[in-house]
């Protein structure tokens, strides 16, 4: 309680000194004439205060537990263990592990690498195995989330604990956690996730005891703890009912394209047919208003197969009515409604709508009776099928290559409720490699940002308000790769060349930055206290180059619909050798260039070329804060594990 | 549990439930669904009027086998639903793809 009321002192009093201080900046302190590094300056440290406000409404409420409820009666759980390509020895001791667990339960191993030898371990042990049925075959795989999914529709247990190939679980996980079920809303409850092959120093960063912890606290006061995809029991009528809300959203809104691309279809075609077939236009503006009704009923919550249905008769009426007059120029139209846009696929017969043609469809220059058919076989062709996926159902998200945020959000806008419970539950291996590491926290970041970009949680309905931001908050942390090297720039320009974005470093400068400075430090230590927090402070920074890559590779995918470059994260250790360059060159290069400001700026001040002393000390000490911080790139590309004897045995 | 009976008349198969149609029974009106689709049946009428319970997993069930019809050429209509059913159909919104009829006369009609 105290704890409690010492935290929110310190966020209400590091939010008015950053408020008073970024207030300033903007109102009393820009320097205009310097513009494009002040204003980009300003920029940034606003970016950051927004996410200090974040991270205060985050601890404001956390949340601790304690001891849950014993088990419901009866419960049946599935324990899957997802695998593409560890090695079979790891996957068999979580394996091994999953079998002790006491609570009654089935153990399955979930191999999408679809490994015989996989197979024979698992049979040997009496562990189930799973492959993706039939159905998947040339359609999106979905990675973990699909696995996932097709492991749903296999097996029947009320609850599941996901666990990933590597995460060992404690035989007591399930008496543990499956307490929090008896709240027959809770959807969810996710555990800890803790490395073994780490050491204390950790310099790769791997420990994330601020996130499970107070941040996950923090999110669980406002009901919106995260499913972090592995470590974690969900509940199994959760996620079929999101995966069927979703199918009925995703059949809607193929409905709904195809209507508004018949809008457009039919409205070119009327108004070219005004001209040289005046008779015709009228029919087709008919048909063109009936699309538009539909639409309306469509989005008034109408049935879905009614308003196709009511459609197609419409264009069946306009149909005869043109196909009565001779119509020129018709052939080619026919003929190219064969070849395009809702192909025929071949393995089941049904159609697949592709966007992209739907686009040129709908743009090219249809005669009247073109138009008419091709709206016919457009809507015929979205009739409550998702032909595209290879099944109906994707309870879990797929709109990201990171599904447990996704997934985690749709189960709480439909009014599920999530659990974090504190408690080491299981313990996994963590990359030991820095190329590893880096490929691992691009995912994270690339997934986190197409769920921002793809359905924007502030936008979700559903969701309460602060739940909203406790997404939120999330996804505007991986922004921070541009705020850093604003950052980083803007005391090597004034080193250098003494450009000056703030009015004058002087006193007043000191007087209202170092308050919010402190107060921001102090609360990190007072939210901290007894876990390491510096790792993860050193590395939201230093992995900027990282961060703005998601950044553009995530709206890349998302807006231009370019691949990821998606790789799934090796759990064993990659060959070592030589100092990863080209791993950590942006980072080489910043450190080169801050250490040169650093000297240039000393000689300035030391010739008289720069005149102010607090200004230069300033940015130096500015300079030697990155600097201490980035440092940690290094230490992590020359670490190289120590080598330990074979994976801890369970 | 559930008990499944199959009958076929003009052409529509009428699969009757009776029981709970749960995450246990799920895979069994799976499986049944697609026996039906596989001998040839495309219009399929899942009379729920003895059923006394259906959640998502159930509900899961009747999608795939709409899938499955539909991609047939066919469709799955919905009979004599109990208002715990309409209750769970207008909550996932899936009454909107999969109209509940009043009972299996209604649904096997107009056809």
């Amino acid at each position: 309680m105290i704890r409690q009321l010492v935290v929110r002192t310190l966020v209400v009093l590091t939010l008015l000194a950053g408020t008073s201080y970024v207030v300033w900046r903007w109102g009393w302190s820009v320097n205009w004439e310097n513009w494009w590094i002040a204003v980009p300056l300003a920029a940034a440290e606003t970016y950051a205060l927004i996410d200090a406000y974040l991270f205060g409404l985050t601890v404001w409420r956390i949340k601790r537990r304690g001891e849950a409820p014993p088990p419901p009666d009866d419960a049946t759980v599935d324990v899957f263990i997802t695998t593409y390509n560890e090695p079979v020895e790891m996957v068999m001791a979580t394996a091994q592990a999953a079998q002790q667990i006491t609570f009654p339960h089935r153990t399955w191993i979930l191999d999408d690498g679809n490994r015989l030898e996989l197979a024979a371990a698992a049979a040997d042990l009496g562990v189930g195995y799973l492959v993706r049925s039939d159905d998947w075959t040339d359609r999106p795989r979905h990675a973990k989330a699909g696995n996932l999914n097709n492991a749903l529709f296999a097996t029947d247990g009320e609850f599941m604990l996901i666990l990933d190939a590597d995460q060992v679980p404690d035989p007591s996980i399930l008496d543990r956690t499956l307490g929090w079920f008896r709240d027959p809303e809770v959807a969810l409850v996710q555990t800890p996730q803790w490395f073994t092959n780490v050491t204390d120093a950790d310099p790769l960063g791997s420990q994330a005891p601020l996130f499970y912890g107070p941040i996950q606290q923090g999110k669980d006061g406002w009901n919106a703890a995260f499913f972090c995809g592995s470590n974690a029991v969900l509940r199994r009528e959760a996620l079929m009912q999101l995966g069927i809300v979703g199918y009925v959203r995703e059949v809607e809104s193929a409905v709904e394209d195809a209507l508004r691309a018949s809008q457009r279809i039919l409205g070119g075609a009327a108004r070219r047919a005004r001209r040289m077939h005046p008779e015709l236009a009228g029919d087709l503006e008919e048909l063109r208003s009936a699309a538009h009704r539909s639409l309306k009923d469509l989005r008034g919550g109408a049935q879905i197969a009614e308003v196709t249905y009511d459609f197609q008769q419409a264009v069946e009426r306009a149909s005869r009515g043109a196909v009565g007059r001779d119509l020129a120029g018709i052939q080619e139209d026919l003929d190219l409604i064969a070849s395009l846009p809702v192909a025929l696929d071949h393995e089941v017969g049904a159609l697949v709508v592709d966007d992209v043609a739907l686009d040129q469809l709908a743009d090219r220059e249809w005669s009247p009776l073109g138009a008419i058919e091709s709206v016919r076989s457009l809507i015929r062709a979205v009739d409550v099928d998702r032909a595209d996926e290879a099944q109906p159902m994707m309870p879990l998200a797929t709109v990201s290559v990171t599904e447990d945020m996704a997934t985690c959000m749709r189960l709480h806008a439909l009014g599920w409720k999530s659990v974090y419970h504190h408690e080491i539950l299981a313990h996994g291996l963590a990359p030991e490699d820095l190329r590893t590491m880096l490929q691992q926290r691009l995912r994270w970041a690339q997934g986190t940002l197409q769920v921002l970009l793809r359905e924007n949680p502030l936008a979700q309905r559903g969701l309460t308000l602060a739940q909203r931001l406790m997404y939120f908050g999330t996804m505007w942390s991986y922004l921070s790769g541009f705020a850093a090297v604003i950052f980083m720039a803007a005391p090597v320009f004034y080193l250098c060349f003494g450009v000056l974005p703030v009015n004058a470093y002087g006193l007043e400068f000191l007087e209202r930055f170092v308050p919010y400075f402190v107060l921001n430090q102090l609360l990190f230590f007072v939210i901290g206290y007894g876990v390491k927090t510096w790792r993860g402070h050193q590395y939201s920074l230093a992995l900027f180059p990282l961060w703005i890559r998601a950044c553009t590779t995530a709206a890349a995918n998302v807006f231009l619909k370019r691949p990821l470059g998606f790789v799934v994260t090796p759990k064993t250790r990659q060959a070592g050798g030589r100092f990863p360059w080209r791993l950590v060159w942006p980072q080489l290069t910043a450190t080169v260039i801050l250490l040169a400001a650093c000297v240039i700026g000393v000689v300035r001040l030391w010739t008289g070329d720069a005149t102010s002393t607090i200004g230069t000390v300033v940015n130096i000490v500015w300079v030697a804060y990155d600097l201490l911080v980035m440092s940690i790139i290094f230490r992590a590309a020359l670490y190289r594990p120590a080598d330990l004897t074979e994976e801890p045995a369970s | 549990m559930i008990d499944i009976a199959r009958t076929t008349e003009d052409g529509v198969t009428v699969l009757r439930c009776d029981g709970r149609l749960t995450m246990v029974a799920a895979p069994r009106l799976r499986t049944v669904l697609d026996e039906v689709v596989a001998d040839g049946g495309h219009r399929i009428v899942v009379d729920l009027s003895a059923t006394t319970f259906v959640d998502s997993s159930g509900l899961g069930a009747l999608v795939h086998g709409l899938k499955a019809t539909r991609v047939a050429g066919g469709d799955l209509r919905i009979a004599g639903a109990s208002d715990q059913v309409l209750a769970v159909l207008r909550l996932t919104n899936l009454n909107r793809v999969l109209r509940p009829y009043a009972d299996v006369a209604e649904a096997s009609s107009e056809w």
